[in-house]
């Protein structure tokens, strides 16, 4: 970890906050693209590029570093707030997303601004490339750590159960999975649409590690993380683990929060006003428990 | 009209034997296949992975040498497609195979979000493509494999038409950077080039000269053409041969050439006519050169279960219909000067 490491509870919480703030900001700005998803990931994103993982904002293509691959693309305003915290780009950039010539696309865009392992948008294709990326680091005989983030909806997607057999097999132990078990999807919730209980059970039958926690509890979140990692790192060629992660979506603006029809729209000016207010007070109460 | 003598181009140095029944056979994944394994010997990075149909698509070659090397990944084609991407993204020169109507029939997102849109050095082959599968029937028969990947940005597509010429497009296409699609056939074929007939991506390979019609076409129909072109020679029709083994990028200024040459077009493949060679010819030749044109390919169908050759006859694929659209072609000419 070369950048900003943070390691107590409250500097985690306290950035997660800002994260969070400048997300209100972007999609204010943005006009279109999803809210819910990203508020709700917003502490696990913190732990994970302020906390767990080895990155160096200042060398991208670092060779040791981390690999964190964002499966589903559209929580992108969640990755590019905390890509940019982390010192990867300016953040004067966030306020660009999805407009001409901005380098922060819709969905990411490999190429197009440091940090982007994969571009992703067209849901459950997040975790085969991570098997290849760890297929080739076993070939070359290199330690890595490989993060894949998926939302819960995406799972409905065929692709995601032929690379969990594929990550089994050949016992992809450095592979580790988040599922952002927020409940909703566009139309609904999942388990309204599709559903997909019991996750926890399919996993498991799939020959995975599982690990269920609070995504929205710091502490639960950091040392769920650390353990994952140092999991993988000593049992490279193991069950692959998957991190079953419950969020609220919209987390940090009540009037978003679990509501699937925050799922994929923005807040306008006042909404934006009231959302900001309410994470600055929630600010104001992480620094007076301190 | 006049006979007039049919010779092929010696800078092409074709098999001498063109015609000859007893000619040497075999199918060109069986060359794709060779060029993997031998490319693995002088290349560690190189990684090769199947979807259950190693055999069949001639990855077996490789896995068997190196198996470190090669990965299963089961009836499971998007997810090979995605894994691929995976390997090119940390550094490896990444093959895959598997039948044309699955790959890249069924994982065409995984290839364009994965593959194309992140330009990575993968490539891929759909095997056992076009007619000539035959018995299997029409599920089995990718006709529409060109198209599919012809749209898609940064993506090559190259369909050699021998056993020799399939070698030489893997080794081209390992040296290529970005992505490669090379389509495959099952069925064993005349193997009419020789180690010395030139391939380069990107540049039609005149196989024989000729100056009434050009005939323009790929993969395994280009012996068919260069049958019909010996039969047209008979009744004093000279028609020129273009082996336009690369779709994509199309060589535009030789399809001009011989167009303005001859005056008159037909492309030959097996394929949908609508998107494929005879599509991309079509494009090109309305932009830079309107030539009368017809296409011999599948119409605007499905096929059925038959043999290669007799399903070549059935939907007018063939080295007869190749030359009656030869003569169509020459009849819209002479009828456009009229006017």
């Amino acid at each position: 970890m070369g950048t900003n490491r943070l390691n107590s509870t409250t500097e985690l919480k306290l950035k997660a906050n800002d994260i969070r703030q400048d997300l209100i900001h972007m999609l204010l700005a943005a006009k279109s693209g999803h809210s819910a998803g990203p508020l709700g990931m917003t502490d696990i994103f913190t732990a994970l590029y302020f906390h767990t993982a080895s990155h160096d904002a200042k060398k991208p293509r670092w060779e040791e570093r981390d690999r964190i691959i964002l499966s589903n693309g559209h929580i992108a305003p969640i990755l590019y707030a905390t890509l940019a915290h982390a010192g990867y780009f300016d953040k004067s950039l966030l306020s660009t997303l999805r407009k001409l010539d901005s380098p922060l696309q819709g969905h990411p865009h490999m190429g197009s601004l440091p940090g982007i392992e994969t571009s992703s948008g067209p849901l459950g294709q997040g975790l085969s490339q991570a098997c290849g990326m760890a297929l080739a680091a076993r070939m070359d005989k290199r330690q890595r750590v490989y993060w894949v983030l998926m939302g819960d909806g995406e799972q409905q997607e065929g692709q995601c159960w032929e690379a969990f057999m594929l990550a089994a097999k050949y016992r992809l132990g450095n592979i580790i999975a988040i599922t952002d078990r927020n409940l909703i999807q566009i139309d609904g919730t999942t388990e309204n649409v599709m559903p997909l209980e019991p996750l926890a059970d399919k996993y498991k039958s799939f020959g995975w590690r599982v690990v269920e926690i609070d995504g929205n509890d710091m502490n639960a979140v950091v040392s769920a993380l650390d353990e994952a990692r140092a999991h993988a790192l000593a049992n490279a060629e193991s069950a692959p683990t998957m991190i079953i992660a419950d969020t609220l979506p919209g987390k940090g603006v009540s009037f978003m929060e679990g509501k699937y029809q925050w799922h994929g729209k923005t807040p306008n000016a006042d909404e934006a006003a009231i959302a900001l207010k309410e994470l600055q007070d929630a600010r104001a109460k992480i620094n007076a428990d301190q | 009209m006049t006979d007039i003598n049919f010779a092929t181009n010696p800078a092409m140095k074709l098999a001498p034997d063109l015609f000859a029944v007893e000619m040497a056979k075999n199918s060109n994944r069986e060359g794709w296949g060779r060029a993997l394994a031998d490319m693995g010997d002088t290349n560690p990075n190189l990684a090769v992975l199947s979807a259950d149909v190693s055999g069949s698509v001639c990855t077996n070659h490789f896995e068997k040498k190196f198996p470190s090397r090669f990965v299963q990944c089961g009836v499971a084609e998007q997810n090979m497609a995605s894994v691929a991407a995976g390997m090119a993204l940390e550094g490896k020169l990444v093959f895959f195979s598997a039948y044309g109507v699955f790959s890249p029939g069924r994982n065409w997102d995984q290839i364009r979000v994965n593959i194309a849109y992140n330009n990575l050095n993968v490539k891929f082959s759909g095997a056992h493509a076009g007619i000539t599968v035959g018995p299997d029937g029409a599920t089995h028969q990718a006709m529409e494999d060109i198209a599919l990947m012809r749209v898609l940005p940064n993506v090559c597509v190259l369909c050699p038409s021998d056993e020799k010429q399939a070698y030489k497009a893997a080794v081209a296409a390992a040296a290529r950077k970005g992505p490669v699609y090379i389509r495959l056939c099952r069925e064993k074929f005349p193997i009419f080039t020789t180690d010395a007939t030139p391939f380069e991506i990107g540049k039609i390979n005149v196989l024989a000269e000729g100056k009434d019609v050009a005939i323009v076409t790929c993969g395994v129909l280009v012996h068919e053409a260069l049958k019909a072109a010996k039969n047209l020679a008979a009744v004093g029709i000279s028609a020129a041969v273009l082996d336009c083994h690369t779709i994509k990028p199309l060589d535009v200024n030789t399809l001009v050439t011989y167009a303005k040459k001859c005056g008159c077009v037909v492309s030959a493949e097996e394929h949908q006519i609508n998107g494929g060679l005879g599509g991309a010819i079509a494009e090109a030749l309305a932009e830079e050169c309107p030539t009368p044109l017809v296409r011999v390919g599948m119409t605007d169908k499905f096929g059925e279960s038959g043999s290669a050759a007799e399903l070549l006859a059935r939907y007018g694929m063939d080295a007869a219909a190749i030359e009656k659209a030869s003569k169509s072609a020459i009849a819209k000419k002479a009828k456009n000067k009229k006017k």
